[in-house]
């Protein structure tokens, strides 16, 4: 009896997982099948999910009219270089708050992340006149500098989080046997924390490549990322769906393949500490 | 030895300079035109191969959020904007945009008068006209006759509503009137407000003052409501241009009032299932005297901070040249040459031939006046607009109060209040009437 119960609740959260993972799934199934129709076929009334002429078209088009690979490497240098100078300022930073925190840690946290509330668009101003007085519009430089400031205050917290669950006996041992900060952060902390770390880093790096306020906004020709690439598919005036499904595709593809290869990381990472 | 070295290194300056290119940056939206004079953009560089052409196409409300920002801090990103009618006036008059001088070469007096007049601020041009369009009425000529019908070149809205409610034949999925009714400043408000000048409704009276209480504007919007209730599709508060184009295209529209641009893609027989049928007509009236279409053009134009204003000019000079509409009609087909500008193309045999709207979209587009959009007296410019900073909140606002009411939310009424309220609101806030 207690086994047939158990069989049921497993049957229906596994139906569940299942449905609310088709349904997250669905839209991008659903512009991946786009990018493969033609225009008219994209915005008809009674649309058709597998049964259409499936062409190739658009994908010739895109990739004909833009310079894909160029949107894609400001991409990876935008994404990954502010992931990884982001670690570089959040490690210590989120090492002191949990090992060595002051009355006014938790106050200065939750400051951190408020920054986190502000609507972009009220530091558009300041922002931009910073970048054109310091040369570093449409520079992947500068906006490896603002992702990597966008998104610090939620790799500190991500790793102050993992790093609280780290016992504090582990460091004070590493320090009785004559180890520096240094050492203490980079042969004891980070070796226990990598999980954490990892998937503070695939997360750092998925937020800045689907970002596309300020990608939009600091960018014009040079360091403009994939995120610009999609936005010149859009018209207000001719169709443009099957096109801009197929930039689309072109845009998360990659993010997607490196989340599929990840995931494990990823949910382990997330879940560090999550039970206790 | 000493003096050959000297000549060896002037002569590499010299070389160095006369190669040395000029990067000019070009903003442009992701229209058909703007993407053809992309392709053909290679005819220009050869011609002037000191200039280097850099292009960020993008989404219309996108690069208007970047080239505001742009323009109005000097960041000097771009050096060719594309811009609408609506910035012209504004940002002339701010002093951010650089005057545009031509040589006689370009016929400034080519320009289609009402199109030139939006873009000129105190007799100084701000921008050139790289395609300019109104709006009509695209009709199915099979479905006209089928309701025993004839469309006059100069039909009434009480003409539209007849005929609308004839064609509809809902359990066959054809309805009789297809029109914008997502909300947006250039989406529904561009056509209500249009519709409204006919009705002799405005935005403002002389003094500021919103005018929404009126019984004009009672009139448009229950006339708007009631008639897409009795012919329109279902769903239509989500419909824009592409909505309606891919419904008339696929032969469930009777009528479709928008855009002149549409008259290429309705015609064109790959993509329409109704090309063979389709008539043209002038946007409705009222009988005020005013007609219900609207003005539009995207401009080419140099921002005050370019630092490569002379290069900048000289393509835009090229863009919006004769002699690119003709390099468009050798490459592409005189049908594809980018409309509303210029009044040569117009008294074009070829031109005239291949495009069965050009006298229509002519007519429209000379018919409107965007200093005088509406039967009384306004202190404002435009047509489907208010040329003010204000006008992209406030119309966007409005248009989501008359999305409602094509909904069935809010009544009419209801909708005119409440915009009403919201726009004095903002009004007062911005202390109109400016000294």
């Amino acid at each position: 009896m207690a086994v047939n119960s158990s069989n049921k609740s497993k049957i229906i959260y596994t139906f569940l997982a299942w449905t609310i993972g088709g349904l997250i799934f669905f839209p991008i199934l659903w512009t991946l099948l786009t990018s493969f129709k033609t225009e008219a076929e994209a915005i008809s009334a009674s649309p058709s999910l597998f049964m259409f002429d499936w062409t190739l078209e658009n994908y010739k088009e895109v990739l004909s009219r833009s310079p894909y690979f160029t949107h894609f490497w400001n991409s990876i240098v935008i994404s990954i270089g502010s992931s990884l100078v982001g670690l570089l300022i959040a490690i210590p930073a989120a090492w002191s708050m949990a090992f060595v925190p002051t009355k006014r840690t938790k106050n200065l946290l939750m400051w951190m992340l408020s920054t986190k509330m502000l609507p972009p668009v009220g530091v558009l101003i300041p922002i931009y006149l910073l970048f054109r007085d310091f040369d570093l519009l449409d520079t992947k430089t500068g906006l490896v500098i603002v992702m990597t400031l966008i998104n610090l205050p939620i790799m500190v917290w991500m790793l102050y989080t993992y790093f609280k669950e780290i016992p504090n006996e582990v460091l004070e041992a590493s320090r009785m046997d004559g180890a520096t900060i240094g050492d203490e952060i980079f042969y004891v902390l980070l070796p226990i924390a990598l999980p954490g770390i990892a998937s503070t880093l695939l997360l750092n790096v998925i937020l800045s490549w689907n970002e596309a306020f300020w990608t939009l906004i600091l960018s014009a020709a040079n360091a403009a990322p994939l995120t610009a690439f999609i936005a010149s598919y859009s018209s207000p005036e001719g169709l443009f769906y099957a096109k801009l499904s197929a930039a689309s595709a072109m845009a998360v593809v990659p993010i997607l393949i490196l989340g599929w290869f990840s995931q494990k990381q990823l949910v382990r990472g997330l879940s560090f500490g999550a039970v206790k | 030895m000493m003096k050959k070295i000297l000549m060896l290194a002037c002569g590499a300056l010299l070389s160095s300079a006369t190669f040395a290119k000029e990067t000019i940056t070009i903003a442009t939206v992701n229209n058909g035109d703007m993407i053809t004079m992309k392709e053909l953009s290679g005819e220009f560089t050869a011609k002037n191969p000191d200039i280097e052409l850099k292009w960020v196409t993008l989404e219309e409300n996108i690069l208007r959020q970047r080239v505001t920002t742009d323009v109005a801090t000097k960041g000097g990103q771009y050096d060719v904007m594309t811009i609408g009618t609506y910035e012209v006036p504004i940002w002339g008059k701010q002093g951010w945009l650089a005057e545009l001088s031509f040589d006689d070469s370009y016929d400034l007096d080519d320009l289609i008068p009402a199109i030139r007049s939006g873009l000129t601020v105190d007799e100084k041009l701000f921008a050139a006209p790289f395609y300019g369009e109104s709006s009509m009425v695209m009709y199915r000529k099979d479905l006209m006759k089928k309701a025993g019908l004839d469309m006059p070149k100069e039909p009434t809205w009480a003409f539209i509503r007849e005929a609308a409610k004839a064609m509809t034949d809902k359990e066959a999925g054809v309805y009789g009137i297809c029109l914008r009714g997502k909300a947006g400043w250039g989406e529904n408000i561009a056509l209500i407000t249009s519709m409204s000048n006919s009705f002799g409704a405005r935005w403002f009276d002389e003094n500021w003052k919103p005018q929404f209480d009126s019984k004009e504007w009672n009139e448009t919007l229950n006339y708007y409501v009631d008639l897409m209730e009795e012919s329109g599709p279902p769903g239509a508060s989500a419909n824009g241009f592409n909505e309606n184009l891919a419904l008339f295209q696929t032969g469930k529209c009777g009528i479709w009032i928008d855009a002149t641009v549409a008259g290429a893609f309705v015609t064109n027989k790959d993509d329409s299932e109704v090309a063979d049928q389709v008539g043209f007509a002038l946007a409705p009236d009222n009988g005020l005297g005013k007609r219900g279409n609207w003005l539009w053009a995207w401009t080419l134009a140099v921002p005050a901070s370019s630092q490569k204003s002379e290069a900048a000019t000289k393509f835009i000079s090229w863009a919006t040249s004769k002699e690119y509409s003709n390099l468009v009609a050798s490459k592409k087909g005189w049908a594809k040459v980018p409309p509303g500008t210029r009044m040569s193309l117009y008294a074009n045999d070829e031109y005239i031939n291949a495009a069965p709207f050009a006298q229509i979209t002519l007519d429209s587009i000379q018919s409107a006046d965007p200093v005088n959009p509406t039967v009384k007296p306004v202190p404002y410019v435009g047509v489907q607009f208010v040329a003010i900073p204000e006008f992209q909140g406030i119309g966007t606002a409005v248009g989501q109060q008359f999305s409602a009411a094509l909904t069935g939310r809010v009544s009419a009424e209801q909708a005119l209040s409440s915009s009403q309220r919201l726009v004095q609101r903002t009004m007062r806030k911005a202390r109109y009437p400016k000294k």
